[in-house]
């Protein structure tokens, strides 16, 4: 079953078409890659999906469910989550709030029972926290629990966004290169993360990252964007092997890197 | 807050509460005891600058709440003050009772913050300060015009404050009722930063593309910010009103707004208890001066009247000093004066 649907997106910025009549699927219950040179648009993709950016024209199906008229603090209601290029935390908040802000929209009371804080508001942070305990346990971070998340190495800020994206409970997760600034050891934790989410926790993920080697290993369906427009789609095999993709992305001579 | 000696939590509830540890609690309560006894040992005087320590109190943590922890700065608070204390003037003139009349003061300030508000939709930074600041002026204008409810710049006559016939006509009489209100506005606030809603304030004040990621209606939740701040302000305003028993449009100009972000600055960003340090260390600060400068005066009588007017500058001198030496607020002064003494003779 496909849970994602981009259907024919086109997006343009005065003119300059960052996307044109982009169209692809994620089937549910994949990984799927979104790789690309620098510019060729995955990133808009990204927030055409999430709903920083409205396309001009084309669907975005989620579920079956069209999300262009939905607004993009609701969509997460839908199911949709994502975590972003350069780390976007909040810096202020412990690692535990910056989960629990990640459940805000699993929770339901409101801001005067907040300032109660007694019964239903109790009881709902009661049943959060242990819903998050559940992440942090399976992102190691519960030496960081209490620590202002500003404050943590880069590596662990990566893996504290990752549980915030997590703790909203999506159905599809949208990562923006979350291996991005890593070392090789981080970069194997990151992936181990990514596939124990996908096949433990039955997360659908589309992976944005230019890390050719975890984009081969980790990915069921590769979707090449360039100049906006869907060059290629495919198994990693078979987009490795697409000559069209060897030398509009990586350069004609270059060819040997994709099979790293 | 975390990793007291010897303090082990075996809930998450335990762990949550607002003073974890017993020793804690002992001197809460024995803090809260001696405190409310001290109208009986202090002169009139003294228990008045506690009184309108309250009511700082009570506009620096709303403040607090708004520009502190949502990120959203208000330059029109002490407008919203005053929309608080004409509309419960207006009101107790009308025959409302004492709580209420602060009540629905509350409300029509709340009204009017979300009024004032709505531009934080496309407004961020120092843009929304300059939107509150016309906020402030387009207020005092209404206070100074609208003579027929604030009765203009020959301002309102308010009774004091009575709650079943009983006024509280004296400062050692009004210390209770806004005590009483000060600790439901710190206790509020406390409550709202450890549950969704807080942490949905500082989402929106640390990354807003991440908190409308994570669901956060961005919009609504500003509202929010600048309504219940503006209520909690009102309710400030209807103190003040009941407690002085003559406001004047001048008395909320945007010097009072700048003294609340002054308190909350000096205090400490996004902090309850920073802003009782603030609202405290600017409320006492310029009674300190003028006992210094009297007591100069005293000693060298020809330079009385230019030490009076020295203090002026002594007090910007200080907020500059402290701004430089203490950019984190008094807050982080008293956490660090702990983590000392918890350690103590130790260094580390």
């Amino acid at each position: 079953m496909r849970l994602l649907e981009v259907d024919k997106v086109t997006l343009t910025f005065r003119g300059i078409a960052a996307l044109l009549d982009a169209s692809f699927a994620v089937e549910e219950g994949s990984i799927t890659s979104l790789i690309g040179p620098n510019g060729a648009g995955k990133t808009s993709m990204l927030n055409c999906i999430s709903g920083r950016y409205r396309p001009d024209t084309g669907t975005i199906r989620l579920g079956g469910r069209e999300l262009t008229p939905v607004a993009p603090h609701a969509r997460t209601r839908l199911g949709l989550s994502r975590t972003f290029q350069n780390i976007a935390l909040f810096r202020g908040l412990s690692v535990l709030d910056n989960l629990l802000v990640g459940r805000h929209a699993r929770m339901d009371y409101g801001i005067l029972a907040s300032i109660l804080y007694f019964g239903k508001a109790r009881a709902a942070e009661d049943l959060h926290r242990r819903r998050v305990e559940e992440i942090i346990d399976f992102l190691n971070l519960s030496p960081y629990r209490h620590q202002s998340a500003g404050r943590l190495p880069y590596g662990v800020q990566k893996r504290v966004e990752l549980g915030r994206a997590l703790s909203a409970e999506p159905r599809l997760i949208l990562l923006d290169e979350p291996m991005a600034g890593m070392n090789l050891e981080e970069t194997e934790d990151m992936a181990r993360y990514i596939l124990d989410l996908n096949e433990e926790w039955g997360v659908t993920v589309l992976l944005v990252e230019h890390d050719m080697g975890v984009v081969m290993d980790l990915s069921d369906h590769v979707v090449v964007l360039d100049f906006g427009q869907v060059l290629a789609a495919g198994t990693p095999e078979a987009v490795q092997g697409n000559a069209a993709v060897v030398a509009a992305y990586l350069g004609s001579e270059d060819a040997s890197f994709l099979g790293r | 807050m975390h990793g007291h000696c010897g303090l082990f939590f075996t809930s998450y509830r335990a762990e949550e509460a607002v003073f974890p540890s017993p020793v804690q609690r002992v001197w809460l309560y024995a803090f809260l005891a001696v405190y409310l006894c001290l109208p009986f040992f202090l002169n009139a005087y003294l228990v008045s600058i506690l009184d309108l320590i309250h009511i700082a109190i009570i506009a620096a943590v709303s403040l607090n709440l708004l520009t502190g922890c949502c990120g959203q700065i208000s330059l029109g608070h002490g407008a919203f003050l005053g929309v608080g204390a004409f509309a419960a003037g207006a009101l107790s003139a009308a025959g409302w009772p004492f709580p209420l009349d602060m009540l629905a003061g509350g409300a029509a300030a709340a009204l009017v913050g979300l009024f004032f508000g709505l531009p934080s939709l496309r407004l961020k930074g120092i843009y929304l300060a300059i939107a509150t600041l016309a906020a402030q002026i387009i207020l005092e204008y209404v206070f100074l015009h609208a003579g027929a409810l604030t009765g203009g710049s020959n301002g309102l006559l308010v009774e004091p404050a009575s709650l079943f016939g009983y006024a509280f006509d004296t400062d050692q009489k009004f210390f209770y009722p806004s005590l009483a209100v000060a600790a439901a506005s710190l206790l509020a606030v406390t409550n709202i930063m450890r549950s969704r809603a807080g942490r949905a304030f500082v989402a929106i004040r640390d990354y807003y593309l991440s908190a409308e990621i994570v669901g956060v209606n961005l919009f609504a939740y500003k509202l929010k910010a600048f309504a219940v701040s503006s209520f909690m302000a009102g309710m400030a305003g209807a103190l003040w009103a009941h407690y002085l028993m003559y406001i004047t449009p001048e008395q909320f100009n945007i010097g009072l707004s700048i003294s609340y972000l002054a308190m909350i600055i000096i205090g400490g960003l996004g902090s309850v208890l920073g802003s009782v340090f603030g609202a405290v260390f600017i409320t006492v600060l310029p009674e300190v001066l003028s006992a210094v400068a009297g007591a100069a005066g005293q000693l060298f009588p020809d330079v009385s009247s230019s030490l009076l007017a020295m203090k002026q500058g002594v007090f910007g001198l200080v907020l500059v000093l402290f701004l430089i030496f203490e950019p984190e607020g008094l807050v982080h002064r008293w956490r660090l004066v702990k983590a000392y003494w918890k350690l103590y003779p130790f260094a580390h």
